[in-house]
């Protein structure tokens, strides 16, 4: 971390001054307050995480850092110029990538790279080696004529953040660089993050994964506004000393075992790995009742260290009940198929790409499936077609025993939809939002009523029927799409990288009510770049350059990647392993 | 990778200032190329001048040709049919011959005929002794006033000069009005037009299109990233409206060419001066546009409101298609505010009379003006940050 | 329970034609977007868009000074069309003020003008006109000849060439008012931009929201889409149209002689055929942007061509059968011949069945192109 100094003394000061100094910031639009009386200092060298849930103010406080927000009151100061009044200088101290990366996504790889360059007062025809340096740093360089509408998310990404570091800012601001970025490409970004810190840089990362924050060097947390925590992540863990544990191997019953350790007074907060269950106990709470349930289910309860994301949890006041309202009320699903989804040598080609080549896999009845794979690997092509949203080129597919080419209609009745970004209808209200589901698939009369009635109960909806979507807050935003997507109680749940942005406790929630699907014999279809999510899969499909590679249980995925080095691997490290494994046999070939 | 961070260092000192030359090539560059990849943008720049140049040199013809009426002959005496052969002879009217009124009358509501001309029965008798009552009737379909005031007028005429031929000098008018049109001799409408349609696709460019693209950065998340550079309020701006201030220079040179080589429409004052004209024009132009989006922030608002405020003022209210002097008074204040009334003015004078500098001057006054003000109000609501 | 999913089925073209309501009017500023503009322009425009001349002024440079050329001078003064006489006293100004525009005309009176009449001969006005304001001039000219014609009568002591050889009638709008044009092609002109603008946007915005996926992974079909979306926009576009009607015949008292089942009939017509224009754009445009101008790259042209400005028939031969696939130029004929002419059902009929025409074709090119891209 020292190397910065070294390499250019005559612009670092003496005793290395904060990069970032926070003190009393609050910020008010209109009633709401985004942030209160926030105070913290930032390092430079160092990856600083900014995490919290979903209206936490992470995002108002990068905009302020960016100057492009003033403090309603309080002061903040990058790189020693102040944010207010130094305004014009801050901009060219600090890079930043917004949420929404910033490119445009007509130009090229390289408009888009010499655009920032040119604006941040670099000659581009003089700096051919930054730039050759930077498509390096990415991986960008076969693509530099690419249309950045055309790149996947990943690429996006990685494209977002060599625009951010043009003329080489002192204080990097990045917002959310790790949504819809599957875990090889999320390997690249950590790499050149940690380059960046090494080389002196300030950086801030604001996430909702918790995996990610606990790779910071230091985590601011906000929660409504508040600065929770501020320090090294491993403080706030250290915390939670002996209180993570595992189910060990529990196998089918993981999920009932995990509703019921978390209908537990003592457990504060659980999740599935593979074939086991994590839970994590109430500050002060003792282990006996969680021991009595490995006792009573037969399975071996181990310690294990405590993670970030517990302690996260904790500091908010523990995750969601472990039933699910919903599966509650739904009815035991019958299908009269053996398989749920099937295809058979699938193929989509694109004139002469080919997205997805002869893809064939069996999906049984209240299975939680998952497909996984890097950008662009030909996951989503796949899943369109599975749903109808696509037709394929050559082989075939059926939902719930209908083919989807020749039964369309039949097939979509059987299934429920729900999107990345929930795809609700903005310009109508809640309750509007519900009738229109309930119609479209078809539902009138007393079971349209009843239906509704039934999710607004379930969802706890009836504050809010009369809000736009856009203002509802994320968990009952996912909540709605939730609901509207299971109107028509369908068989089958297809989910487009349901969770992608959103929050650990939102994302418990939502996976508490999928679990409890999954037990009526709601078949789930799931596509994630989150590893954790795949955990909760029976079974995953791996697809990587249209192929589909792998295809088992999360354990067994995992199980391929040990070796010496990595003796208890994660399920990111497995999709790593079979993707590299997978580059070198058609290197070999 | 300690060069260019050196470098960075000895740039921020000299980059302190608000407006640089190379970032605003930069913004233009980016621009320029988004503006050239979207068909939407090619189509309205340059196929749509050349299609409404085609449409007011072709269709939209207020010169009357061809119209179809009914001549009606009741009476078999010769001076009829000589007066039916004048009808016929004329190539402004298409006369369409019966023998029945009902007929015609039928034929004129149905939208046929616009009008006809009844010969009657005792058309010899009533030419045997003038002054005693009308010779005969003209009828029009007053559905189209404008039409049926030409055929009312045209057909007038044509019973005149066949009375005046066959009378000689005899029944001599002792006043004759000489008409002697300056500036468009042969009364070509499509030479009044031509200003018309560069003001019509000027305004799009201007107006719409710039509040569509303005909108559609704030829409996308894209102005957040440029605002967050050290590029200033002034350079984005500029660097947004100077393309589409040059593709509108182009698109109107575009029509100029086609229409004076094409259509052979006279350019007789001097290429600067429609240069200066168009570029002056283009100034209240693209900061009405800027001002719609930096209001609204949203795409669909942003067309509507460039439809209603920008395209069909500019398309009804100009002057070009339609006399400002027979609007009612309240409407004649309101087109004052009206860029396009007065780039129209002007550009009629450039096209069909020269450089007349006394009418010039005032127009690129008010357009400028108006274009100040728009700028003004643009500039306080845009600004560089993202606070609501 | 479950109905068998058909290519129809009410309750989800209910859903759907509810939620493609709501999109457009749930909205208080886009409420008001959809209405208003609509019938201000109505307004504004009946009064703007005339073809007649009126309050414009004139320049007299009179050589002669004489009783004829003062009588002439007088009744100029008192025509109704002409604001001001500016009276000039050499050709400089009169060159001057045609140059920039402040008159439309000038007459020049020669020297030997009054004498000439009162000798019983032919005396020439030379009449110099602004060109560049084309049509105004023409009709200036055509009403400046009927007071030379008048004053010649008043000179004409024999009174043989006085009395009116030719009498004109003009039938359905006796004095020529032009609002009586304007008005009833203004209602078909501004339903039309309306229908355009929300049908090109509906698909457009869908698209772009994501929601749209969302609808095509339901069993709903590519016709209810096609069904729900034409909806309401038909629904607005109708309803704006009959506002426009009876502003037509209320406040600007414009006589209503067709039949208005008919017309309604037209209108429908009329309108789902514009909607199926603004689908099939709608359903090629990637985003909104491309949708709007899209929207406008058709709808100006076609209101050109369609003969509200200019009689189609004025047009050369290609160009008219162009105009016949355009719906407002069979519109037109029928508004205009409802309100003043009192059409026959035959000859609305005669109008209504291209139109019929037109709206199957566009909205089957529509469902094509959306169901296309599934492909």
């Amino acid at each position: 971390m020292s190397v910065a100094g070294q390499t250019s003394p005559s612009t670092m000061t003496a005793t290395p001054a904060p990069a970032v100094v926070i003190d009393g910031l609050h910020k008010q639009f209109g009633a709401l307050t985004a942030l209160r009386a926030v105070s913290a200092t930032i390092h430079t060298g160092r990856l600083t995480g900014l995490v919290g849930p979903d209206g936490a103010g992470k995002t108002t406080l990068l905009r302020i850092l960016a100057g492009l927000l003033t403090p309603s009151t309080g002061r903040a100061s990058v790189a020693g110029l102040d944010v207010v009044v130094d305004n014009d200088a801050i901009h060219h101290a600090t890079g930043y990538m917004p949420q929404r990366f910033g490119l445009y996504e007509d130009l090229s790889v390289l408009e888009n790279m010499r655009l920032y360059a040119r604006l941040r007062g670099l000659d581009t025809t003089r700096n051919a080696d930054l730039f050759a340096e930077l498509l390096e740093f990415t991986r960008l360089a076969p693509f530099t004529a690419r249309l950045a509408g055309k790149l996947s998310g990943g690429m996006k990404q990685k494209l977002g953040l060599a625009c951010a570091l043009m003329a080489r800012p002192k204080v990097l601001l990045l917002d959310e660089p790790g949504v819809g970025v599957d875990p090889v490409s999320r390997q690249d970004l950590w790499r050149m993050v940690q380059a960046l810190t090494d080389d002196g840089m300030a950086v801030v990362w604001s996430t909702a994964y918790l995996d990610e924050a606990e790779r910071c060097d230091s985590v601011l947390l906000l929660h409504e506004g508040r600065l929770l925590f501020d320090g090294p992540p491993q403080r706030l863990t250290a915390q939670l000393r002996e209180r993570s544990f595992r189910l060990e191997n529990v196998g089918a019953g993981r999920r009932a075992l995990l509703t019921a350790a978390l209908d537990l007074d003592s457990v504060s907060d659980g999740v599935i790995q593979g074939a086991g269950v994590r839970v994590v106990l109430r500050a002060g709470a003792a282990s006996n009742d969680i021991r009595a349930l490995a006792a009573q289910a037969r399975v071996e309860l181990a310690a294990v260290p405590a993670r970030f994301e517990d302690a996260f949890i904790d500091l908010l006041g523990g995750g969601p009940g472990g039933t699910s309202a919903l599966a509650e009320r739904l009815p035991p699903v019958e299908l009269d198929s053996p398989s749920a989804v099937s295809c058979r040598d699938l193929t989509k080609r694109f004139g002469d790409f080919t997205a997805t080549d002869r893809v064939s896999f069996e999906v049984r009845q209240g299975e939680i499936f998952g497909l996984l794979g890097p950008n662009g690997a030909g996951k989503s092509t796949t899943f369109k077609m599975l749903c109808g949203l696509l037709k394929p080129s050559s082989g075939q597919a059926q939902v719930a025993g209908h083919d989807l080419r020749h039964a369309t209609g039949a097939a979509k009745s059987r299934l429920g939809y729900m999107a990345q970004k929930f795809s609700l209808y903005g310009l109508l209200s809640v309750r509007q939002n519900l009738e229109f589901a309930a119609g479209v698939y078809g539902l009138d009369g007393a079971t349209r009523r009843g239906r509704i009635e039934d999710m607004i109960d379930t969802f706890d909806l009836g504050p809010w029927l009369a809000a736009a979507p856009d203002a509802l807050p994320l968990g009952h935003k996912q909540r709605l799409a939730l609901a509207c997507a299971l109107m028509h109680r369908p068989p089958v749940l297809f989910l487009d990288e349901p969770t992608s942005g959103v929050d650990p406790i939102t994302r418990r929630e939502f996976w508490t009510h999928i679990n409890g699907l999954s037990r009526r014999g709601v078949t789930i279809m799931v596509t994630t770049h989150f590893m954790d999510e795949a955990e909760y899969c029976d079974r995953v499909a791996m697809l990587y350059r249209a192929r589909l590679i792998a295809l088992d249980t999360p354990d067994q995925l995992k199980r391929r990647a040990i070796d010496s080095a990595r003796p208890d691997p994660t399920m990111e490290d497995a999709f790593i392993h079979l993707v590299e494994a997978a580059d070198l046999q058609l290197a070999a070939a | 990778m300690s060069t260019p961070r050196a470098r960075m260092q000895a740039l921020v000192g000299a980059h302190l200032r608000r407006f640089d030359g190379r970032r605003l090539l930069a913004l233009v560059y980016k621009e320029s190329l988004q503006a050239l990849r979207d068909p939407s943008t090619l189509l309205i720049a340059f196929v749509l001048p050349v299609v409404l140049l085609l449409l007011f040199a072709y269709a939209v013809s207020l010169d009357a040709r061809h119209v179809r009426i009914g001549v009606v002959v009741e009476s078999p005496a010769a001076t009829a049919q000589s007066l039916a052969a004048a009808f016929a002879a004329t190539e402004y009217l298409d006369a369409h011959f019966a023998h029945d009124r009902r007929e015609v009358a039928d034929a004129l509501v149905a939208g046929t005929l616009r009008g006809f001309v009844v010969i009657p029965q005792d058309f010899e008798q009533r030419l045997a002794r003038p002054g005693d009552g009308p010779l005969l009737q003209i009828i029009t379909d007053g559905s189209y006033p404008n039409t049926a005031n030409f055929v009312g007028n045209y057909a007038q005429g044509v019973v005149q000069t066949w009375r005046t031929g066959r009378d000689g000098a005899a029944s001599a008018t002792p006043l004759a009005l000489e008409p002697r049109y300056w500036f468009n001799a042969q009364l070509e409408s499509r030479r009044a037009l031509v200003p018309g349609a560069i003001a019509i696709v000027m305004t799009i460019i201007g107006t719409m299109l710039t509040a569509l693209v303005v909108a559609r950065e704030w829409e996308r998340g894209t102005m957040e990233a440029v605002l967050s550079t050290p590029a200033s309020v002034v350079e984005i701006l500029v660097g947004k409206l100077l393309p589409y201030f040059a593709l509108g220079m182009l698109s109107m040179l575009t029509a100029t060419a086609l229409a004076t080589f094409a259509f052979a429409v006279p350019l007789h004052g001097s290429l600067a001066a429609l240069l200066l004209l168009s570029a002056v024009f283009m100034v209240p132009a693209l900061g009405q546009g800027l001002l719609i989006s930096s209001l609204t922030r949203n795409q669909f608002l942003a067309a509507q409101i460039a439809l209603f405020s920008g395209f069909l003022p500019a398309f009804m209210l100009s002057g070009f298609l339609f006399e400002i002097d027979a609007m009612p008074a309240p409407i004649r204040t309101m087109t004052w505010l009206i860029p396009a009334r007065h780039f129209v003015s002007s550009l009629k004078t450039v096209f069909l009379a020269g450089d007349v500098w006394c009418v010039f001057l005032p127009n690129l006054f008010a357009m400028a003006a108006i274009g100040a003000v728009f700028f003004l109000f643009a500039k306080r609501a845009t600004r560089k940050n993202l606070e609501p | 329970m479950r109905r068998l999913p058909s290519s129809l089925s009410f309750t989800r073209l209910h859903a759907q034609f509810i939620k493609e309501v709501l999109s457009i009017l749930r909205d208080p500023r886009s409420r008001m977007i959809v209405f208003a503009p609509p019938l201000l322009q109505l307004v504004v425009f009946a009064f703007a868009a005339t073809l007649e001349v009126r309050n414009v002024d004139v320049a007299v440079y009179d050589q002669d000074a004489g009783r004829w050329s003062h009588e002439l001078v007088q009744r100029l003064h008192s025509a109704r069309f002409i604001a001001q006489v500016r009276v000039v006293d050499n050709p400089a100004q009169v060159r001057d003020l045609l140059d920039r525009g402040k008159v439309i005309a000038a007459l020049a009176i020669p020297a030997d003008f009054s004498r000439t009449i009162a000798a019983g001969g032919t005396a020439h006005v030379q009449v110099l006109v602004d060109g560049r304001r084309s049509n105004s001039g023409q009709i200036t000219v055509g009403y400046l000849a009927s007071i030379a014609a008048e004053l010649g009568a008043q000179a004409d002591t024999d009174g043989a060439a006085a009395s009116p050889a030719v009498v004109v009638r003009h039938w359905f709008n006796p004095n020529l008012t032009y609002r009586w044009f304007i008005v009833p092609g203004l209602t078909g002109i501004l339903a039309l931009f309306s229908a355009l603008l929300i049908t090109s946007l509906s698909i457009a915005r869908e698209r772009e929201l994501g929601t749209f996926d969302q609808l095509l992974v339901s069993p709903t079909s590519t016709l209810e889409i096609i069904v729900s979306k034409s909806l309401p926009a038909l629904a607005i576009g109708t309803l704006l149209g009959l506002l426009m009607v009876a502003a037509a015949t209320g406040p600007f008292g414009i006589p209503f002689s067709g039949s208005f089942v008919l017309l309604l009939a037209s209108l429908v017509l009329f309108i789902l055929s514009a909607v199926g224009i603004g689908l099939m754009i709608s359903a090629v445009s990637m985003t909104q942007q491309q949708a709007i101008l899209g929207a406008f790259a058709i709808g100006v042209p076609a209101v050109l061509m369609s003969g509200f400005a200019t009689p189609v028939e004025n047009m050369p031969l290609a160009l008219q059968w162009a105009a016949q696939a355009i719906p407002l130029t069979h519109f037109l004929i029928i508004v205009e011949g409802s309100f003043l002419k009192a059409m026959s059902a035959g000859d609305v009929l005669g109008n209504l069945w291209p139109l019929a025409l037109i709206a199957i074709a566009t909205l089957s090119m529509a469902a094509m192109f959306v169901r296309g891209r599934l492909q």
